[in-house]
């Protein structure tokens, strides 16, 4: 078997298994969610009008609880310097690991969208629309954290830090995703230019937090 | 090659020792001739008196992102070159960094509360500014997290550079956005819009605060080098301290 497609299955694997922890971000977000009426009072034009930028709010904050164990767990068991001494290139191995991590916890919230859009009082193309913008900007998100993951991941108070360095970074994401979705629900802007800049931005974080983790993993261990 | 002189940081104490005192001297004399010509800089003729909090905001917002820069090109010397002395520079840069990017915002929302009625707008540039802000907290969090000050060294390198990519951001978020900020008006194509009177004392002001970071960001190295040695002889005392497993 290809050790990429053996890494891509094992991680899917754990992910599903006691202590992956793939439900809980989805779980996070309900919560999130349902915290937000509770805070700002069950207004439903407002609710509706700031809905976009709550579900963008929670899948961010979702997609970052998981981040610490994305590299911290293949550490602590040993496998990560397996990953490190093997022949395939250090960069392939943590781009397969983010897309694995992805499947298993950006997914589910993109897939979640539509359902607890009803909560916050979204139209059918509405939601579908916010769910669209989560598709095309969760993985940047991934990408960047796997870039603070590598950073923390031989540090002893890693999980905080790891907040502290990755929150800045997913600004524009959140700048981009958030307009893009309020362009294709109330305009007057055209989707497509903030549609595309979001895109763009997931690829640019594909090939830096790539390249980055890996270089942070190689001075990192030794 | 100096910079390959510079390597051997016993040279490089000697040295700063010999320039400090001329360079906090410098500081003074330029700092007491840009206070004094910002002071007697005519009034704006809408803004009045608040346009001389631009003495300060602008020279430290220029500082702000030149720091930035400067430890990016210290974490390529960490990184590719393995320059003896670039995690030192890069650690010594970080909170007067952060200094002076907190001395921009907080001028600037003191001038923006007479000028735009609020002390904060969410506008591009302010935004990118505030993030800069939060990334130096974030290189200070990270440098005080992990012990080893070469391995600290090395993934701060690596977080310097990936926060570079905000600086283009921070420079043309006013030229991309139609924003509130003004635009650049000294560093521009058509030449300086700023009328010589204010445009000389800005300078002066530039250069007395750029003084003010090398004098720092020079006295920082030191103390940081010292630091590093005082860590070593106090490793090697508890090593052959009678008791201990080595």
């Amino acid at each position: 078997m290809n050790p990429l497609a053996a890494l891509f299955m094992r991680d899917l694997k754990l992910a599903g298994r006691v202590g992956g922890g793939a439900g809980i971000g989805v779980l996070f977000f309900l919560i999130v969610i349902m915290l937000t009426p509770f805070a700002i009072g069950p207004d439903l034009a407002l609710l509706a009008r700031i809905g976009p930028a709550i579900l963008w709010l929670g899948a961010l904050l979702a997609s970052l609880l998981t981040l610490d164990r994305l590299i911290a767990a293949d550490a602590e068991d040993g496998s990560l310097d397996l990953i490190l001494t093997g022949q395939t290139p250090l960069e392939l191995a943590v781009a397969t690991k983010a897309l694995a991590h992805w499947l298993s916890t950006g997914l589910p919230l993109v897939i979640a969208t539509p359902l607890f859009a009803l909560l916050m009082n979204l139209d059918t193309q509405a939601s579908l629309a916010v769910a669209l913008t989560l598709l095309a900007g969760t993985p940047a998100l991934t990408f960047i954290g796997l870039l603070g993951a590598a950073l923390s991941v031989t540090l002893r108070r890693g999980g905080l830090l790891l907040t502290v360095l990755v929150l800045p970074l997913t600004v524009p994401v959140l700048i981009f995703g958030v307009s893009a979705s309020n362009a294709a629900i109330v305009g007057p802007l055209p989707f497509g230019t903030p549609f595309t800049i979001l895109c763009a931005l997931t690829l640019v974080s594909f090939v830096v937090g790539t390249f980055a983790a890996a270089a942070a993993l190689r001075h990192g261990i030794e | 090659m100096l910079l390959l002189d510079l390597a051997n940081p016993t040279r490089f104490l000697t040295l700063v020792q010999r320039a400090l005192p001329w360079l906090i001297g410098a500081t003074a004399v330029a700092f007491t001739a840009g206070l004094y010509l910002a002071a007697n800089a005519p009034d704006d003729y809408q803004q009045g008196a608040t346009v001389k909090i631009m003495f300060v905001h602008v020279p430290a917002a220029w500082l702000a992102m030149g720091i930035w820069t400067l430890m990016s090109i210290a974490a390529l010397g960490t990184l590719v070159w393995r320059h003896p002395l670039a995690d030192v520079a890069a650690k010594a840069a970080v909170p007067v960094g952060a200094a002076f990017t907190l001395i921009c915002l907080v001028t600037g929302m003191l001038w923006g509360r007479p000028m735009w009625g609020a002390y904060w707008v969410w506008d591009a540039r302010l935004t990118s500014v505030l993030i800069l802000f939060l990334m130096y907290l974030g290189l200070i969090a990270l440098w005080r997290t992990v012990d080893d000050p070469s391995r600290a060294g090395r993934a701060a390198a690596i977080l310097t550079l990936v926060g570079a990519i905000n600086l283009p951001i921070i420079k043309f978020s006013v030229d991309w956005w139609n924003t509130l900020h003004q635009p650049a008006s000294v560093l521009r194509l058509a030449g300086p819009a700023i009328h010589p009177t204010i445009l000389i004392p800005l300078l002066i002001m530039a250069f007395a605060f750029a003084l003010l970071f090398v004098t720092l960001h020079l006295a920082a190295m030191r103390n940081e080098i010292l630091r590093r040695r005082v860590r070593t002889l106090m490793l090697m005392q508890a090593q052959a301290a009678p008791g201990s497993a080595a």
